[in-house]
């Protein structure tokens, strides 16, 4: 296992160096460069002073030596100064990740247990309408762009029927109290929880089903009925627990399409996470904080995909098995 | 497996596994289409959404850019779906604007196809060392995420109509490859493949002329899927104002109305709808070709 584990983890980091290369030469590429845009930024400035920055940024150099410096910093965890924030990039996208963080994770647990449990509903008996309800629900959410479902679900419960508040992850200021904290902030986050939830149940409901309907045509489910056992434990004991693993394969999967359906509906609901930060450096042209969010972004995805490989090595022993 | 290899007539070596002609086998395929409700549903909306992009604006001229009538007008008046907050008409944009949101996410499409196809059968046909690279290229682009690294390369190289389809294209590529890749592993120890090298067809031959056509039914499903997911992305891109600003998208419609959709629904609604409508009727016609080639699945 620790030897498996080694391998994934230097792999993982070789994608992260690709990351960082190719964000060196995203900004290379960019027109103009770093001093340009800060001096768009504050309006103009003496040529002798841009020459001046420039040589301060290393920005003078050939191209090889500035890619190595450019290393040398990542690798100390230096992601760069924000133009617009003047202040580092790390700092900067560390205050908005939480907000993201529990977004993305709220609605991705929901939309797990929901559509699993949808899934397996339509598993259990496949010719009926329950089938064609999934078979439409994951259709839909396939279809419908996030960001314009957002804006509907506010249109209806914040603005026809004011249920829930507009924007915002708490109200302001927030309520003092502890426990009137957490309802206010579940409050705000019901509607966009429920909006990113909608986009990963339609994959979800989907792949849930495939699976039960495999797992319930095999041989040790007809044992399991055959001794007599109860429905719901064939079905939730031996059933379920075989037909597990492609969905987890699939939330690890899915979490780079989580982060960008988040950006999306961040955007639509004001929250103050990484979407509306990601939307504003673009538009203030800020490409330290665009490329540390690419980075961050890629970052957790490589994390995520090497835990879903651990969790499936502990679900399915015949992995382990197969290495000895 | 159900799809069977296709008999091409062109190449003698390549043994007929499976004797119906072809346009029997294209006719049958039709049929279990015909019998799929969601799928004719599909196929007939899109043939309206896409005679609406081609005819529409003949039957409903004008600039979908100007200014027409007073701002926020509601739908059923003046103008029929009403008008944004300057007083453009939502349903000239809606109908002006389905050719280039079309336009857009079929050249993304083909980017997809055509780097998908490239690596995925190199790599499934060759295998080993050029297998190893071209899979480690392609879980690369597989970690970043599509819609932030379509936004950052959108950003960096300025938004125009280039720009938008070729980051689309190159971010979302990697699913078709990885598809491509495992037709390949799978269909490239087959008999009529190794009738195919007994003859002495070179590599080239092989991947295009033998192992592609009968890869392609999947290929072909998922490259229609593929479509749907550029609409969407490309929406999601001008809701965010990074699309070409001379060339007006239904995404562009909602991104620019998003400040007022408190004050009149209809700007929002209306285009975001009929991206639904274009997306769901082309994964309909996805399904639908799934189970006419894969009867065995049927239902799930």
């Amino acid at each position: 296992m620790p030897k498996y584990l080694l391998r994934r983890v230097v792999y993982g980091a070789a994608l992260m160096f690709c990351v960082i290369v190719l964000n060196f030469f995203l900004i290379h590429a960019a027109p103009g460069d770093a001093v340009g845009a800060m001096v768009a930024e504050s309006g103009g400035a003496d040529p002798a002073v841009v020459a001046q920055l420039r040589a301060s940024y290393g920005i003078d150099q050939p191209l090889h030596v500035q890619l190595f410096k450019y290393l040398g910093k990542m690798a100390t965890g230096d992601f760069g100064q924000s133009f617009h924030y003047d202040a580092p990039v790390f700092g900067v996208i560390m205050q908005r990740l939480p907000s993201t963080l529990l977004l993305t994770i709220s609605a991705m647990l929901i939309a797990v247990i929901v559509g699993t449990a949808l899934g397996v509903i339509a598993a259990l008996r496949p010719q009926g309408w329950r089938n064609h309800f999934v078979t439409l629900i994951s259709l839909a959410g396939y279809a419908t762009p996030v960001f314009w479902l957002g804006m509907m679900v506010l249109i209806v419960f914040a603005d026809l029927f004011p249920l829930f508040p507009a924007y915002g992850l708490t109200s302001v200021p927030p309520p003092e109290n502890a426990w009137a904290f957490a309802v206010d902030m579940a409050h705000h986050l019901a509607l966009p929880v429920f909006t990113l939830s909608i986009l990963f149940l339609a994959s979800y409901s989907r792949i849930s089903r495939a699976s039960m309907l495999d797992v319930l045509g095999s041989d040790y489910i007809r044992t399991a009925r055959a001794k007599g056992l109860l429905e719901s434990v064939v079905v939730l004991k031996h059933a379920l627990r075989n037909a597990a693993l492609p969905i987890v394969t699939l939330a690890g999967l899915q979490l780079g399409h989580a982060f960008s359906g988040a950006v999306l509906v961040e955007v639509v609901f004001s929250l103050p996470g990484i979407g509306p930060l990601l939307y504003d450096s673009i538009i203030r042209h800020d490409y330290p904080i665009m490329l540390g969010i690419l980075f961050g972004a890629a970052f957790t995805v490589v994390t995520a995909n090497i835990l879903t490989d651990l969790v499936y090595r502990i679900l399915d022993p015949r992995i382990r098995l197969h290495e000895k | 497996m159900v799809q069977q290899p296709a008999v091409r007539a062109s190449l003698p070596w390549v043994p007929a596994e499976d004797e119906t002609q072809p346009e029997i086998r294209w006719r049958v395929t039709w049929q279990m289409f015909c019998a799929n409700k969601g799928a004719v549903f599909g196929l007939l909306l899109l043939s309206v959404i896409i005679l609406m992009g081609l005819l529409g604006p003949l039957v409903y001229p004008g600039d979908p850019f100007a200014i027409v009538a007073q701002p926020f007008l509601k739908p059923g008046g003046e103008a029929a779906l009403g008008t944004d907050y300057i007083g453009r008409d939502i349903l000239i944009g809606i109908v002006h604007g389905a050719r280039p949101t079309m336009a857009i996410a079929l050249s993304a499409t083909l980017i997809t196809a055509m780097v998908g196809l490239t690596v995925g059968a190199l790599a499934g046909f060759f295998g080993g060392k050029v297998d190893s690279f071209l899979m480690g290229v392609t879980e690369f682009f597989q970690v970043l995420p599509s819609l932030i690294f379509a936004m950052v390369v959108v950003a960096v190289f300025t938004p125009s109509l280039s720009t938008v389809i070729v980051a689309i294209g190159v971010t979302s590529w990697t699913g078709i490859a990885r598809l491509t890749r495992a037709e390949f592993l799978k269909l490239r120890e087959r008999e009529f493949v190794m009738g195919a090298r007994a003859v002495g067809a070179n590599d080239r031959t092989i991947i295009i002329k033998v192992i592609l056509p009968n890869a392609l039914p999947p290929l072909i499903i998922a490259i229609t899927l593929q479509i749907g997911l550029c609409i969407l992305l490309e929406a999601a891109l001008s809701f965010l104002g990074l699309s070409d600003p001379d060339v007006l998208t239904w995404g562009m419609m909602i991104g620019q109305s998003r400040d007022f959709f408190f004050q009149a629904w209809w700007t929002v609604s209306f285009p975001g709808f009929v991206i639904l409508l274009t997306v769901l009727s082309i994964a309909l016609i996805g399904d639908g070709l799934n189970d006419a080639y894969n009867p065995k699945l049927r239902g799930r």
